[in-house]
């Protein structure tokens, strides 16, 4: 059983104005998040991250549909028993949401001191936590004396306190730099892997999901239009929306205007061959071409890695008599994806 | 300038009424104003214990007392401070009119610095499976310490010029003391010396609140 499972999940908001139809933020959405998993849900401002993330702790409740969270239905329970629940799943925040009245030490204990534990188990489990997100020299300090990318170690620290099994991290390193972006995702990768926590994992940044997701959902518009692995789906997006965020980050496609320009300088047929881990290999590819006695440059490409699998495309420029071509071109199909662009 | 020494025990007396009187304000108006704003900012739309109705209530019961100039107030609330005091007049029924104007300007103040608190600092305590008390409380309350010490500090002032009309239902106080012995007897210098005690006192109140804020917002 996933430790997260939503069925069909809508949310709605009353229309602002009187006598217009609802504003569905989550449409029908259904989604399960396996024990283990670092699940990223990307999409545009607006797609409905944000809302599908607190529907998990029922910080929003959801209008129909079922969630799931470790066995329990938590959109059937009172209030008092969701606190109970949300022990059990940190969250992080883009503005990292600290107390700024309370010193960091202050802030990692607050989520202990909530679910009741005895002080002593308190100081150690803060210190502990302090120490694996490298900030015991700031314990004492106040947020606003902190760089965002401490702030967010701190953020995170304080999620984690109650060892809770689910992290959800709402668009967590959007506020930060690219170096300090990648610091926090090393934390956040140490974090599933040391202690095993599941994590949603919300944002706009396909890097983000390149570089610590397993698993990603694309949301347009309140839907979940794609989600599968991410290795399946940066290699082969099947929607729209899912191939304009593939694109932002996998280099080697070439854009409509980027074809105007290579159709100009090069001639011969143009042709872009898609590899994916498994296929076979680019030599096999290449060895085919000159067998035909084809002339062939690479004029576009990329090769992508993603968790240790690699994929590319690669585009070419192939001169020769059509015949020989389209002969080569469909022996090599029948190994990889080839598409003639142009 | 002899006229002031040989009031001086009046003087002193005053000053300590408009102690007295200020403080105890302070600290009645202060606590049901705190109570106030808090049941404002709690019940209000997408707040912690969102209530319309007793939102709308107290937001209507607020405006209509506000802009009642406080001497009138105090006549008015005359039949309700002798029903819970005992007596309309003095300085007690002057701290019970003014506690009751207070706290409809500090309820007020408190809701509007408590809305500073930034809405997603109060998520990331609900998320941490906070109840709302707690969240008020450990939360809210000390985020908005500093602009809440400031607005207090405010509202002292405003009550130490509120006092000077104690006169009017038999109070006394400095204020009442700069009228009677001074301006009514011709003695600018009597008027003088009660002005600028006040202005001492409003200064020092002011300090110290800001001091303290300060201190609180570390800054």
């Amino acid at each position: 059983m996933a430790l997260v499972a939503l069925r069909n999940v809508t949310k709605t908001y009353p229309s602002p104005e009187r006598n217009a139809e609802a504003i569905v933020a989550v449409d029908d959405v259904t989604l399960d998040i396996e024990a283990g998993d670092v699940y990223g849900i990307i999409g545009y401002s607006g797609a409905g991250k944000s809302t599908l993330v607190r529907l998990v702790n029922a910080l929003e409740p959801a209008t129909s549909g079922s969630i799931i969270v470790d066995g329990t239905e938590i959109t059937a329970i009172p209030e008092r028993q969701l606190r109970g629940i949300r022990l059990r799943i940190g969250m992080i925040f883009q503005q990292f949401n600290l107390f700024n009245s309370k010193t960091v030490w202050k802030n990692v204990a607050y989520p202990l001191t909530v679910a009741g534990r005895p002080k002593a188990e308190i100081a150690a489990r803060v210190d502990e936590l302090l120490e694996f997100v490298g900030l015991t020299d700031k314990a004492r300090s106040y947020p606003d004396q902190l760089s965002g990318g401490q702030k967010q170690r701190v953020g995170i620290a304080r999620a984690l306190a109650t060892s809770p099994q689910l992290l959800l991290a709402d668009e967590a390193t959007s506020a930060l730099d690219p170096e300090t972006t990648q610091e926090v995702l090393a934390l956040l990768k140490r974090v599933n892997r040391e202690f095993g926590i599941t994590m949603i994992v919300i944002t706009h940044e396909m890097d983000v999901i390149q570089s610590i997701a397993t698993k990603v959902a694309v949301m347009d518009g309140g839907r979940v239009v794609e989600n599968g692995d991410v290795f399946e789906v940066f290699s082969n997006p099947q929607n729209p929306s899912s191939q304009r965020f593939v694109s932002t980050v996998v280099k080697g496609i070439p854009s409509p205007a980027e074809l105007a320009v290579l159709r100009e300088r090069h001639e011969g047929r143009i042709v872009t061959i898609s590899f994916r881990d498994g296929d076979a290999s680019q030599a096999a590819v290449f060895v085919e071409l000159a067998a035909a006695g084809l002339e062939f440059e690479l004029v576009f490409g990329g090769i992508n890695d993603i968790q240790g699998r690699a994929f590319g495309h690669l585009t070419l420029a192939i001169r020769g008599s059509d015949a020989a071509i389209d002969a080569a071109l469909a022996q090599i199909a029948a190994r990889v994806d080839v598409t003639e662009v142009a | 300038m002899d006229r002031l020494f040989e009031l001086g025990s009046e003087f002193w007396v005053a000053t300590v009424e408009t102690l007295y009187m200020v403080s105890f304000t302070l600290l009645i108006g202060g606590l049901a104003g705190l109570a106030l704003g808090l049941a404002l900012y709690t019940t209000r739309a997408g707040s912690l214990l969102e209530n319309r109705a007793v939102f709308n209530t107290l937001n209507v019961v607020i405006n209509f007392f506000r802009p009642i100039p406080f001497i009138i107030f105090i006549a008015a609330v005359q039949p309700l401070s002798r029903f819970v005091i005992g007596t309309g007049i003095g300085n007690n029924a002057l701290i019970f009119a003014l506690s009751l104007a207070a706290s409809f300007a500090i309820g007020r103040i408190v809701e509007q610095n408590l809305l500073t608190v930034s809405p997603g600092v109060i998520e990331a305590a609900k998320a941490m499976g906070a109840g709302p008390f707690r969240i008020l409380r450990t939360v809210v309350i000390p985020e908005a310490l500093g602009p809440l010490i400031l607005g207090y500090t405010f509202v002292m002032v405003a009550i130490v010029d509120m006092t000077a009309v104690a006169g009017v239902i038999g109070g006394g106080g400095l204020g009442n003391f700069a009228l009677v012995y001074g301006y009514r007897q011709f003695e600018p210098v009597v008027t003088w010396a009660a002005v600028l005690l006040i202005v001492v006192f409003v200064q020092g109140v002011q300090f110290f609140g800001n001091w303290l804020a300060r201190k609180v917002l570390r800054r």
